[in-house]
This record gives C-alpha cells, structure tokens and sequence, in this order.
C-alpha cells in the first residue's frame, strides 16, 4: 500500500497520447480512497492538555488544511475522524462512546498522546481509563505528552495511508444488515463495561482476598 | 468589638482571637505547623469574626488532610486580606475519623461552597448547612472516599514511590496484568452489576428542575414553561469538557449548575505518591498552557519549607518564563472569548500567532513546547541557550540559528507589542464585541471576594489585589509596573484587563533583560541538585499569582521522602463558583461569553 496505491492514475492501461492530460483510468477503490482520504473532517473535540496542541496544529503555521482537515464539526454526524485529544477519564467515558456511536460510518479514532493512547502519567490514578482502544478501537496512536503538531501531522498522513489501504469490496460499512454499537459503559461503584457484566459477577462474589493474590507476582 | 491597628500582624490576630473564644481555639504548636485550631462548635462563629473584625475577606482555600495515625481529619482554612494584603490566617478545624462532619462555611464565605463539596466527595467529610452536598469530581454512587489514606486505587502497588518492584533495576509493568478485569477498575465484594442505573443525573435534573422560591423570576405568573438545558461535556464552546446545567425560562437563564469532574485526574493522591520533585512534570499538567506559572508556584512551596535559596540569575529567569507564560495565557484567552463571541477561529488564528514563537522559546529552553517541567527546587533547569532551533540545525542555517537573547529582545520590544496592538485596533472597537459584552456578566466587588474569585477576574471587577504586590514573592518587589484594574465589573473588561496585563507583562520583561545580560554565566540552580529533597516535618501553603488566579499548594511533610498532603488550590475551579451569580437572568449565549470571560482549564479545575 505504499506509493503505488497512493498515485491515482494506472498508467499501465494504454491512453492515448493525445489524452493523456485529460483522462486518468483508476481503479474504483483508489478514487474512492484517494477522495474519502483527503477530505476527512475531525470532531471539533477536545479532552485535555492534548488538545491545546491539537489546536495549535489547525492554526496557521501547521496548517491542516494541506491535508484537507481543516474543517473541524462539533457534530459527531458530520465527522469522519474522532481525535482522542487527552485524558480519557471514566466520568466522560460513556459521554465518548456514545459520540463514537453517534458518528457514521465510515469513521476513524486517533489516539492522541500518551493519555489517549495508555493512561499516561495519570494511569495509575483512580478515576482514569488506561487507554481509550479498550473501549472503541483505535486506528493511530501517536505517542508523546503531548505530541508535537508535527508528530500529530504524520499521524494525520499515517491515517490516509491507511484508508488508501482499503478495499470498497471489505470494508464494514457496505456489509449487509446493521452495524453494532458499542454499548455504553455504565458509572457504578466503579466504571461498568456492559461487556464485563459476567465477569464482574464472578469476580466480586468471591472472598475478598483476590486482591492480595492478584498482586503477589509483583512484589517478589 | 476588637480593632485592628494597621500594623496587626496574622500572629496579633491570632492572639486576639484567642482571648476573644479562649475556649475554643488554641494554637496549632506541632513543630513546623503555624495557626490555630478552632473547636468545630464556634467555627462559623470564629469565622465570622475573622471575616468582621479582622477584615480577612477573602477565603482563599481550603485544605483537607488525613491524619490517619491521630484519628482525626483536619480542614485548613487560609483567608486573606484583599485591602492591607500581606500573608494568609491560618486557622483548623478537627473531626474524628469516624463520624467525620463540620459546620459548613459557606455561609460566611460562599468560596467554601465547591472546595467543602470535594471535600465531601474525595475525603468524606461531612458539612452541615451545606446547600449542596453532592460529590464534586467522581460521580454520585462512586464507592469510597478516595483521598483517605487508606483508600486503595486498583493499580496501587505501594505507598510511597519509587516503587520497589521496578527501582533500581528498572522493571517493566503492567498494571492490567495484575486485575481480573484488564482494566482500572474495581468493585466493592459482592457487587452485582444487574440493573445498575446511574443516581447523580436524575437527582442534578430534579434539583434544577424545582421552582425558584423567593427572589428571581416568578415563573408562574408569567406562565412559560422551565426547560432544563444541558450544556457539554462535549461542547465546542465549554473549553474542554466542561458541563453545565442550566434551567431556562424562556431563553433566560434562572438557574445554573457546574457540573465538573470530567477531567479528574486524580492528581493530588498520585503527588503524595511521588516524591517532591517527581511531582513537578505533574503541575505542568493542571493549567496546561501555562506550565511554567505552576512550577514557579510549587517550586517556591517547596523551597520555603526547605529554607532554600534561589540565585539571582534563576529568578530573572523564572519571571521571564512566568511573564512570558502570562502574555501566552491572554492571548488564548483572547482568541478563544472570541470563538464564543461567534467570530469563528479567525480572531484566535491572529491571538495564537505570538504564541509559537513564545513555544519556539521554550522548547530551545527546556525542550518541550507545552509540558517545560523546567523549575527546580534552587533555581531552574537549564540556562538560556545560545541559540534558538537546537541540535538539529545543520551548520550555515542562517533562518533557523537565532540568538537568543536576540530573539527574546525582538519579542518583547517588537513582535509582542505590535501584536497586541494589532488585536486592540480590531477588536476592542468592535460593534459585536462591545455589544455582547459591556454590561453582561456583572460581577460586583463585594460578591467577588465573597465567591473566592482571584487573578484579572477580581480585577476586573475593581478589586486591586494582586500577589505579586500583596504578598510579594520571587522579584516581583524590585520591578516596576502596575496592578491592572478595571472598575465596571462587566465582560468587556474582563477583556480589557487581559490587554492592560499582557501590556505590564512586557513592561517586567523589558525591565528583565538587562538582568539577564548582566548575570550571564552566573549559576541558576543552587543547592545539591539532588533527586530526592529532605523537606522538615511542617506544613507550608504558597500561592502565586498566576494568569488565571491565585494558584496554592497546600503540602504537608512528615520528613519523609514523599509529601504526606499534597493540595492544590486551583483558581479556575473556585472562580465559577461566581458562574451562576453572573448568569442569572442573561440568555444561554451570554452565558458562553461569560464562562469565556472567565477563563477556565479543566486540566486545573478537575485536577
Ligand atoms: S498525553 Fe500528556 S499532554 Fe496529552 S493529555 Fe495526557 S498528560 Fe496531557
């Protein structure tokens, strides 16, 4: 998928050379691709610290519009890419599930930074997710805290070299019957990942010392 | 009634107090701790004369700490004197573990309101005469108080750091490996999750949709319907995730609740992990943009407690990044008030232009744009590099070579101001501008103080008290310039007074650099450069004026390697407890304007 999939016209197929300048033959993924890629417009959205460089990339030294990504909506509806721009707490992670099922499809997640992407330096803490992939999955992940606008630019180019990967004949959205959403983490004692509720029963019915087992291997 | 001569000390006050309640307060006399201890039975009454008499008007914070070992926890009061300025009274309040509960200050002061409410919500104190109560920044049904010293996250592994399992080899791990679930969570035992449904949000729309009794709109008579609105946490113009909850009659604001939390992080019990210095990358991350302000305010909690000096060339050095951080600050400010204005990221595209070459400095500086991490306890980090653009310039790259003591000159003699009178000429004239904010958001003086307001809010609503006058710290008392203050109290000047401060904050500049000429090659950073500080047993709260208010650090030390406490008084959540005052009776898009005007970060509202 490198830079044969990335140039639009299949000069192997004989175009007359009066033509030449007028006519591109293409294939349909790749002018599907090639259009879908250069134009795909992030969700005005911003969590934490990340998000202030994520700003600071739309402005005008770094210039997204080259890549045209200029155009940010606030509506999950008129969004093709979620950027994942800081601390993903388990307060506001419901509130970003359901936004990434609100989006249609096709649509992309870009984990920005350490934060978005791990936890980052508040992993350890009690009221942070570790990693937004372990809810809605992740397409690019781009380290840093924060990451440069620069770093945030090639994760921009590394997504478009990913969509160009793609074929209209596989991907999710043209399948039949409807596509599943992801269901809504619940804020119980703890954050409730509908998708656990069997293991949460099992494990919380047991006698409480799993915790101390569960931590032996790291102190020895 | 006791009066107060103009040269009364915080330790007079003190003494007066107590011949006035000598029952019920004495002084706090454990080594390293100053203040009095004020019996929980007269506390309201004890504050109230504090306020009075002693003209300590201002609440700045309030402080919670668990002394596990002695059973009781205790709630640390600083107020101060906006007028005479000066250092902070120091006053406690003691309750048993067990059955944990004070009377409720908001009374007296209405600044207690959100700090008694994370008290409850992270140390489970209960306050009675609260109007309020609820959790702050977790979530109503969230088991635990989390701040208590015995509390245990899900990936606690030790008290203290560094953590024995990875120092000194330096071991990965995976925290997830160690939970059934994969995850960072826990459940208390014998927790079914079947049927769980959320309390808070039902609870928040009913206690929004009450009708108003007493003063404010009579909604009956004039038969509309109350519709309660819900703004963010997803929201454009919300700064981040913040949310509010606003009841409309009409498009008119009656009612208005912050609800916060969104952003917690968790960031005071994962400091009492860390050792001191180890804590200093962290307060980059409360107020993000301004990362330089908030080391400068911790690093000087710090080397007060430990008695350290700090050499003249770091403080020049110091101001010049805080003052730098000051005029990055505004201009955001300004960029983003007028994103809420409706005039969409042109204006901000203009504000943020200054801000890379600023960034350009501090990345040559301490190597990263945003997170500087640059101050230390002693001085700072790294001296001024010769040139701006860093290793990877080729040799003969003419453009990317600066030096640059010449480029800090050019910013501050020419791109700075020229920039700022650009954004005057442009925008302070406009109709749009004047119209949506002269005489909106009215925030008087009295209710300024009262509600704990700081920085160019209070300000802007005429109040002159600035930290760096009142109580001054670094070399704020050797430079000249002026406490900017705005007297209408409206939006526009809070607009107006962000001008007047970026334009101080290049008058200090320009009184800086020749300091830094002179002190070229001088030590910055003085004392043992050590990793691991020793602070005495003690406690220290230090406060600076930042750009967005007075930022506090409430630390407590029992000499060990670790802070036991470890509190953050964050400006911008106590500046919207003032939110609903301002609001009341404007329309929902003023109310955007309003919370713009105000200048909030979550990462330091939530911590
Ligand atoms: S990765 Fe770093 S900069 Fe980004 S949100 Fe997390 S702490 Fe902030």
């Amino acid at each position: 998928m490198s830079n044969e999939a990335v140039s639009l016209h299949n000069p192997d197929y004989p175009v007359p050379e009066e033509l030449r300048h007028n006519i591109a033959i293409t294939t349909l993924d790749r002018i599907y691709n090639w259009s879908r890629a250069r134009s795909v417009w992030p969700m005005l959205f911003g969590l934490a610290c990340c998000a202030i460089e994520m700003i600071a990339t739309a402005a005008a030294r770094y210039d997204p519009a080259r890549f045209g990504m200029e155009v940010m909506r606030p509506s999950p509806r008129q969004a093709d890419l979620m950027i994942i721009a800081g601390t993903v707490t388990k307060k506001m992670v419901p509130q970003i599930v359901r936004l990434y099922n609100q989006m249609s499809e096709p649509r992309y997640v870009i984990a920005m930074g350490a934060c978005a992407s791990g936890g980052g330096p508040f992993k350890e803490g009690y009221s942070v997710v570790d990693g937004i992939d372990k809810f809605i999955p992740v397409d690019v992940y781009i380290p840093g805290c924060p990451p440069t606008p620069q770093a945030l630019l090639q994760g921009f180019i590394t997504l478009h070299e990913k969509i160009e990967g793609q074929s209209i004949t596989t991907v999710p959205w043209y399948r039949k019957g409807e596509g599943e959403a992801i269901p809504v983490p619940v804020l119980g004692p703890d954050l409730i990942d509908p998708r656990q509720t069997a293991l949460i029963r099992n494990v919380a019915s047991q006698p409480p010392d799993t915790s101390d087992a569960a931590q032996e291997p790291a102190t020895d | 009634m006791s009066k107060t001569s103009p040269d009364t000390t915080t330790n007079d006050v003190a003494e007066i107090l107590q011949q006035k309640f000598p029952d019920s307060i004495h002084p706090d006399d454990r080594e390293g701790y100053s203040g009095i201890v004020v019996s929980p039975d007269s506390l309201v009454e004890v504050a109230q004369s504090i306020r009075d008499d002693f003209r300590y008007n201002l609440l700045t914070s309030l402080s919670y700490v668990d002394y596990i070992d002695e059973d009781f926890f205790e709630v640390v009061y600083h107020a101060y004197d906006t007028v005479k300025g000066g250092p902070a009274l120091n006053f406690k309040a003691r309750t048993p573990r067990s059955q944990a509960t004070l009377p409720s200050l908001t009374g007296v002061w209405p600044s207690a309101n959100l700090q008694e409410r994370e008290a409850w919500d992270l140390m489970g104190i209960h306050f009675t005469g609260h109007p309020n109560l609820k959790r702050l920044l977790t979530w109503e049904g969230f088991e635990g108080h989390p701040l208590r010293k015995d509390w245990k996250e899900p990936f606690y592994e030790e008290d203290k750091k560094p953590f024995k399992s990875r120092w000194p080899e330096g071991r990965p791990d995976r925290a997830e490996s160690r939970l059934p679930y994969g995850m960072n969570v826990q459940y208390p035992p014998g927790f079914t999750p079947d049927g769980w449904s959320p309390e808070g949000e039902s609870a928040l729309y009913d206690s929004l949709s009450t009708p108003m009794t007493g003063s404010g709109v009579d909604v009956q008579a004039i038969k509309t319907d109350q519709l309660v609105v819900n703004m963010g946490p997803q929201h454009p113009s919300t700064h981040g995730v913040f949310r509010m909850a606003v009841t409309l009659d009409g498009e008119t604001i009656t009612r208005l609740e912050p609800v916060v939390g969104y952003l917690h992080r968790n960031h005071e019990k994962i400091g009492e992990r860390n050792t001191y210095l180890g804590n200093m990358p962290y307060t980059d991350r409360l107020d993000y943009i301004c990362s330089m302000s908030n080391n400068l305010a911790y690093a000087m909690t710090i080397e007060k407690m430990m008695g350290q000096e700090v050499p003249e060339r770091a403080e020049l050095l110091r101001v010049l990044v805080v003052e730098l951080t000051r005029i990055v600050n505004h201009f955001w400010l300004i960029g983003f008030l007028l994103n809420d204005l409706g005039a969409f990221f042109t204006p901000a595209l203009y504000a943020i232009l200054e801000r890379e070459l600023i960034v350009d400095l501090f990345e040559a500086l301490t190597g990263s744009r945003m997170m500087c991490n640059y101050m230390r306890f002693g001085g700072v980090a790294y001296d001024l590099p010769p040139y701006i653009g860093g290793p990877a310039v080729k040799p003969g790259d003419k453009a990317r070579h600066m030096d640059t003591m010449k480029f800090i000159k050019d910013l501050v003699y020419e791109r700075l101001p020229r920039a700022i009178d650009q954004l005057d000429n442009f925008l302070t004239q406009n109709e749009v501008l004047v119209s949506r904010c002269k005489g909106v958001g009215i925030l008087p003086p009295e209710a300024a103080v009262a509600c704990g307001v700081t920085g160019p809010v209070l300000r802007a609503s005429g109040v002159p008290y600035d930290i760096r006058r009142s109580d001054p710290y670094s070399i704020y008392n050797e430079l000249d310039f002026d406490v900017a203050v705005r007297y209408n109290c409206d939006t526009y000047d809070r607009y107006l007074i962000r001008l007047d401060e970026i334009r101080q904050s290049l008058r200090i500049l320009e009184q800086i650099i020749p300091g830094l000429e002179a002190t070229e090659g001088q030590e910055y950073w003085a004392g043992k450069r050590g990793y691991n500080v020793r602070v005495p047993t003690g406690e220290h709260y230090g406060h600076a004026d930042n750009p967005k208010g007075e930022l506090g650090f409430y630390v407590v030390s029992d000499g060990t390697a670790n802070p036991y406490r470890y509190h953050i008084r964050a400006p911008s959540l106590i500046n919207i407890t003032a939110l609903e005052e301002m609001c009341r009776g404007l329309k929902v898009a003023d109310s955007v304007v309003i919370l713009g005007s105000l200048d909030i970060v979550l990462g330091e509202l939530d911590r």
